[in-house]
């Protein structure tokens, strides 16, 4: 199925490596299975060990090992908060209570109306800017409980 | 040797190959330093740290380029600022390692604390207590005290199936990746991996199948803790109340060393087979076995195995003494008079086959072997097979390997393992021609393809061309690996023999590590053949009469026969037909069903004898079980029916027929049991210590077996081409379909655990 | 919402690396070839010879800027001439707590990165070149895109670029949440497409590196600095910092201060301090406790180390690492066991698992501060820390585990009585601020009992 719908993207991916090495890909058709399917399900590690020819037993490991492809499905909107020691010192892990009082769930869960996933998650470089969150990987810098509300109004409508 | 390196280990000084492992140089002056994750026969990672040395290395002047010395004259070491892992490390001139210093001391016990702080210490429950390298490292180097907080232990799943025959206990798994290695750079079967990271790291399989390989089970014993076990032993015994016998396995021409782990089960009565292991051969199965011979041992112990004679009375067949069936057979036999057709199965001993043979002669009767189409080409891979000192490890860049007609990860699997290393690893050529694909293919540099049914044609007519085309003639060996599926007799002798004038026209007959290799169907096909033409042979020179030499090519289950007896044929399509007929077998096959008399024999766990390999290797096997019910050898039911007959041979066992055995069959002159049972200590030291496994069943008491040499070894001056003439294939050769590995069969069957793996006979394509 | 990088701290009359500061949208193609942009490449490929781009480097004394401080231009000479293909790995997995300075090159002058790639691929005969930025750089990674599109459509990239003959294509390739693939083994593990773990050396990348074929690897920032040296020479580049370390170099200021962000600086000029200083003192104007130069990998160096010359010689000498140059700032506010079981807890989650000590230590390290930090700590606990710590120490495959052992051993040595404290303070489970995110963690029982995490 990803072979069809995403034909483009596959072929654009594989052309970067060469072609004996198709391994190389697994990475980037990992995240295309992911948009695809939301989360890397048992049906899209197959595809993907099949694109580049090896043991969906690989890619699964793959899909373990790295913390930004989920093995279970998760919400429309994942929000990333980073809660290491250079946010932390700057408020983090408040903001963080905050977001769970908010949306009503603990860091690591979805929201029930499958709408958000909160995650807490080691540094992401911008520490300058802390508090910071990526929501579905894309920055959210200087975030005060009033920006975090706003943002979820916005979310929520979108 | 040029290429040897000197280095001190604590103090003593040892020489060394270059490129050799500070470890493996340790193992050499026996300082076995402590190891989780190094195999031998895995390529190093350095992961587990058990293994941690002081390492120095000769200070080295910038300006001169020499070693730097001291007051005293000494050359000044300089060591490392860290420890190092000696499983990484090769060794270099004057490298000085230390192992006994107290950091060293200390870096293991560190690692063994680390080590237990997440393994469940569940060692009373675990198949592995007794026989556990990390039980054993921790006794010889860990600390007597662990501090971590037993309820801050890592728990996790404790029985998880990676398939229907290995189960992993995550929470005893120490994370050395041996199993993972095995598949990857052994099996080349991708279907374990690594899953999460850090603390969470795991085992699991993701493929579908699942852990389905066909040499899954050497993972369990080469992994250092009790983390996977089989279906087939898990919790079934405890290691140190098995007896361990040394074995063959009989299922293939490998030839593969085993050792068979048995116990006393009071509920069957007796001892039983608990477990097969691998036994170290280095120049037969390294240390490995496929999961057919591991798993193949239910049928000894089965509840329908033959225990008594039966005789035919009123149509039905009947339980008897042996006196009684002995007595029938020997007056049907000697009213029969010389209309008597012996067959033996291949997986018949070369005592056993030698004394029929030798009965039948007496007889003037006619023999064949069962299956028949082996008989037409044997001779020819007798001839050219493989020099006598050849070891497939030997092979590699330069050699040329040509797999014909054959699928050998199916017909003789731990062959697979190590051509395939011979070629990925080692760079050899493989050239592959064959009818269908076989799993060897991805390996092919070059892939050659015919007909199904072909194989002799395709040589006869191809040989020129492929001689020129993968330059056969400059390469450094030949090894040519050959089948005979959807071959007839004719067909199939007419394949080894275009393969034989392959190995003249390239110059590569008779040299030491080239040569054909037949794939046969069973352990003794090559040996039941030796003996059993040597006696015809033997009776043609002694001037018996031409019937009595009849042609072994000959299809004698085309004639009828006064009596036919049938040793060990199993479910034999080529069985004369006769008036009268004996069989002899493990269990009531269709054939013993239609039988006059059925003669209770015994199994290869109970008794001992010789095996020829495919590659011609004779090798002994000893008795790991006692006598089932009233069965007996084969060996001893044809001495028994000779005496009825008036031959009075009296051999007193194998060893005293095998000695008449190798006294007149030429091939067989000079090996004796004594010879076969010779062993030495092997690279590597598998049994010593508990650097790689943490028992005894590895090592081999029983002897390393011998090769008797090939004809055009022995006589290269009589070497002559074959005509090349083949056959056009028939009806009867095509029907002869592939086997794989888990064909159904009369001793598969009896092994439950393998239950789901067996491919039908008629699915067999 | 944009993925801009917004740090517009000036420290430097005209930055080398920081250009965006004062020149704004340099990251535009346009903008920045009107501000000399590849005119570093256009002379290397018209003038220069492929060793004489290395010789340069090698004069100027450039050091790798991920780290462990190498020498650039030794690095890419150590690159076999006679084996192809070769390859140029650029390291932007940039992870380390407290680590932001790639994230704005990348983000606001990512041209300056390509031309140092391309001016490496040169040196050294490289064709491909694939850039590894960390996951997390999604939105920095189209930026980046963006910006090799465009030296494609210019002609900088590609085929026969210039007219030269010499061919280099770009590539970027995005990791997805692995602190250790910024280790170089792992990362070229990870972008082949295996388990990012690091891997044995020998063989090192220069010699078999990427598919097995020599590999150049350097950092984002490295690389950076690679044109102006090339389009100004060694001597100019060395008017900045000192003769062991020369240039300038990105010093990323994060925790208690008031304008947190990046200052690009002369190596050796400044002083912690005045670091510190420059970033708007502390949050409250409160006393500094500690500093980390490098992140959690860093040991802690307490304030009576301050006067410390910012350069790698010098933070060395005073028992710590410059490293990637990560200050993370904590005042007196900062409870030192608290700040210690973040980064210990950061090393445990990202253990790659590999090797024993790592995997195990970090594990038994962190239920030891979770313990502490619990209100159930004894001083056995503090001491099994220091023993678990130098357990590790000496031990690890690569370098995260023995980073590691630093925020345990560092903490341990300058503030042991603040350990010592917290556990009277806190004794038979009394809390103070931290049981929100022990219970998240599932340290603490909550309401709804012990959450079950990884």
């Amino acid at each position: 199925m990803l072979r069809e719908k995403r034909a483009a993207d596959i072929a654009q991916v594989l052309a970067k490596y060469p072609p004996e090495r198709k391994r190389s890909a697994v990475m980037p058709l990992l995240y295309i299975a992911q948009e695809e399917y939301g989360y890397c399900s048992d049906e899209a590690i197959r595809e993907v060990a099949e694109i580049i020819g090896c043991d969906p037993t690989e890619v699964k490991s793959i899909v373990g090992f790295y913390t930004m492809f989920y093995e279970q499905p998760v919400g429309r909107y994942v929000i990333d908060v980073c809660d290491d020691l250079p946010c932390a010192l700057r408020g983090a892990d408040k903001f963080v209570t905050y977001c769970e009082k908010r949306l009503g769930i603990r860091a690591g869960q979805t929201t029930p109306d499958g709408k958000f996933t909160l995650n807490t998650v080691m540094c992401i470089a911008a520490c300058d800017r802390a508090p910071v969150a990526q929501v579905n990987r894309e920055y959210r810098y200087e975030l005060t409980e009033e920006s975090f509300d706003r943002m979820l109004d916005e979310l929520s409508q979108s | 040797m040029a290429d040897l390196v000197n280095l001190t280990i604590d103090g003593v000084p040892v020489s060394v190959p270059k490129g050799t492992l500070v470890v493996d140089a340790a193992k050499k002056i026996e300082n076995d330093i402590p190891v989780f994750c190094y195999h031998p026969k895995l390529k190093p990672v350095g992961m587990c740290r058990m293994c941690l040395v002081d390492i120095g290395m000769p200070k080295i002047d910038p300006a001169t380029k020499q070693p730097v010395r001291d007051e005293q004259g000494n050359v000044v070491i300089a060591f490392m600022p860290k420890l190092t892992t000696a499983c990484t490390t090769p060794v270099s001139e004057g490298m000085v390692v230390r192992t006994a210093t107290e950091q060293v001391r200390a870096a293991r016990e560190d690692i063994l604390e680390f080590l237990l702080t997440s393994h469940p210490l569940d060692c009373p429950i675990c198949d592995k207590g007794g026989e556990c390298p990390l039980q054993n490292l921790t006794l010889g180097f860990g600390p007597s005290v662990s501090r971590f907080d037993y309820d801050a232990k890592f728990h996790n799943e404790k029985h998880v199936p990676l398939g229907d025959l290995i189960y992993l206990d995550r929470e005893r798994c120490i994370q050395c990746s041996r199993c993972i290695r095995f598949q990857d750079e052994i099996a080349d079967d991708h279907v374990l991996q690594f899953h999460d990271r850090g603390r969470g790291m795991e085992i699991i399989t993701f493929s579908d199948p699942p852990f389905d390989s066909y040499f899954g089970g050497n993972t369990t014993d080469i992994c250092p803790v009790g983390a996977l076990t089989t279906a087939d032993f898990r919790f079934k015994a405890r290691p140190w109340e098995l007896a361990s016998t040394q074995s063959l396995c009989t299922h293939c021409p490998v030839g593969c060393n085993i050792t068979l782990n048995t116990r006393l089960e009071t509920k069957s009565g007796g001892y039983e087979i608990k477990r097969v292991m691998p036994r170290q051969n280095e120049q037969v199965n390294e240390i490995w076995i496929c999961d057919k011979g591991r798993y193949v041992h239910h049928f000894t112990r089965a509840e329908d195995r033959l225990r008594q004679p039966m005789v035919r009375r009123d149509g039905r067949l009947v339980e008897a003494t042996w006196e009684q069936a002995l007595q029938l057979v020997g007056e049907r036999l000697k009213a029969a008079g010389t209309s008597v057709a012996a067959v033996v199965g291949d997986r018949i001993a070369n005592e056993d086959a030698y004394l029929v043979a030798k009965l039948v002669r007496a007889l003037n009767g006619a023999i064949g072997m069962s299956p028949s189409v082996p008989a037409h080409y044997a001779d020819v891979a007798r001839a050219f097979g493989v020099g006598a000192h050849a070891n497939l490890a030997h092979l590699g860049k330069g050699d040329v390997i040509l797999v014909v007609n054959g699928d050998v990860e199916e017909q003789a699997p731990v062959w697979f393992l190590r051509l395939r290393q011979a070629v990925v690893d080692r760079g050899a050529a493989l050239v592959i021609a064959h009818s269908r694909s076989t799993k060897m293919h991805r390996y092919a540099r070059a892939i050659h393809r015919y007909e199904p049914g072909y194989a002799a044609r395709w040589v006869a007519d191809r040989s020129e061309e492929l001689i020129a085309k993968e330059s056969l003639k400059d390469a450094r060996n030949l090894l040519i690996v050959f089948g005979d599926e959807q071959l007839d007799g004719p067909s199939a002798r007419a394949l080894a023999q275009g393969l034989a004038n392959l190995l003249i026209a390239t110059g590569h007959a008779g040299k030491a590590d080239s040569g054909l290799l037949p794939l046969y169907p069973h352990a003794n096909t090559q040996g039941v053949f030796d003996v059993i033409a040597g006696a015809d042979r033997a009776a043609a020179s002694n001037g018996a009469n031409g019937k009595v030499g009849a042609d072994l090519r000959s299809p004698i289950c085309d004639s009828r026969f006064e009596v036919a007896w049938l040793i060990g044929v199993g479910d034999a399509s080529d069985a004369p037909s006769a008036g009268f007929t004996v069989v002899q077998e493990l269990f009531m096959t269709a054939l013993a069903k239609q039988a006059d008399v059925v003669l209770p024999a015994l199994s290869f766990a109970e008794r001992e004898g010789t095996f020829t390999s495919g590659d011609r290797r004779v090798q002994r096997f000893y008795r790991a079980l006692p006598p089932l019910g009233e069965a007996r050898p084969d060996w001893w039911i044809a001495q028994e029916i000779a005496k009825r007959l008036g031959h009075s041979w009296g051999f007193q066992g194998p060893a005293h027929i095998f000695a008449d055995l190798a006294h007149s069959i030429p091939h067989y002159s000079g090996l004796s049991y004594e010879v076969i049972s010779k062993s030495e200590p092997q690279w590597p030291p598998m049994g010593r210590g508990d650097l790689y496994y943490g028992g005894t069943v590895y090592d081999n008491t029983g002897g390393l077996g011998a090769r008797y040499a090939s004809d055009a070894e022995r006589d290269p001056a009589g070497v002559r081409p074959y005509d090349g003439a083949a056959p056009e294939p028939t009806i009867a050769g095509l029907e002869r379909r592939p086997r794989p590995l888990y064909r159904d069969g009369e001793l598969i069957r009896r092994s439950a655990v393998l239950a789901s793996h067996i491919v039908p006979a008629q699915e067999v394509a | 919402m944009s993925g801009f990088y917004g740090t517009k701290n000036k420290t430097m009359e005209r930055h080398v690396l920081l250009r965006d500061v004062d020149v704004p949208n340099i990251r535009e193609y346009d903008v920045y070839v009107a501000n000399d942009g590849y005119a570093a490449w256009k002379k290397a490929l018209t003038t220069m010879k492929p060793d004489e781009v290395i010789n340069v480097v090698k004069d100027s004394g450039l050091r790798g800027r991920g780290g462990a401080g190498f020498p650039a231009g030794v690095k890419w000479s150590f690159i076999p001439k006679d084996i192809f293909p070769k390859y140029v790995v650029v390291n932007g997995d940039e992870s380390e707590a407290g680590t932001f300075k790639d994230h704005q090159i990348i983000d606001g002058n990512p041209h300056q990165l390509i031309e140092g790639v391309a001016l490496c691929a040169y040196a050294v005969q490289a064709n491909t070149s694939y850039i590894y930025l960390r996951g997390e750089f999604y939105e920095p990674a189209k930026t980046l895109q963006r910006a090799i599109d465009e030296a494609y459509a210019h002609g900088m990239l590609g085929k026969n670029v210039l007219g030269s003959g010499f061919d280099l294509d770009i590539h970027i390739h995005l990791g997805a949440g692995a602190y250790i693939c910024g280790e170089e083994t792992a990362l070229l593990s990870s972008l082949e497409g295996q388990l990012g773990q690091p891997r044995l050396r020998p063989p090192f990348p220069a010699v078999q590196g990427l598919y097995a074929k020599p590999t150049v690897i350097n950092n984002v920032e490295t690389l950076a600095n690679v044109p102006p040296i090339v389009l100004h020479g060694a001597q100019w580049y060395r008017q900045y910092g000192t003769e062991k370390s020369p240039g300038t170099k990105i010093f990323c200021v994060s925790g208690r201060v008031n304008k947190p962000g990046n200052y690009e600086l002369p190596l050796g000029k400044y002083t912690i301090r005045e670091l510190i200083e420059m970033a708007g003192g502390t949050m409250d104007g409160r006393p500094v406790k500690g500093v980390l130069p490098a992140g959690s990998s860093a040991p802690i160096l307490p304030a009576n180390l301050l006067d410390t010359k910012l350069d790698y010689e010098s933070v060395q000498a005073a028992g710590s690492i410059l490293g990637s140059a990560s200050f993370v700032i904590l005042d007196d506010t900062v409870d030192i066991v608290w700040a210690a079981r973040k980064m210990v807890r950061f090393f445990k989650h990202e253990s790659c698992g590999k090797c024993t000590p790592c995997r195990e230590g970090t594990y038994w390290a962190l239920k030891l501060y979770d313990k502490i930090l619990s209100g159930h700590g004894t001083l056995a606990d503090v001491d099994m820390i220091g023993e678990v710590a130098g357990q590790m120490a000496g031990k690890c495959f690569c370098l995260l585990g023995e980073f590691a052992t630093s925020p345990m051993q560092s903490t341990l040595k300058h503030f042991r009585a603040e350990y010592e404290a917290f556990i009277a303070n806190h004794q038979g489970g009394k809390m103070n601020g931290y049981t929100d995110e022990l219970i998240r963690e599932g340290v603490l029982a909550g309401p709804e009992g012990v959450i079950t995490r990884h």
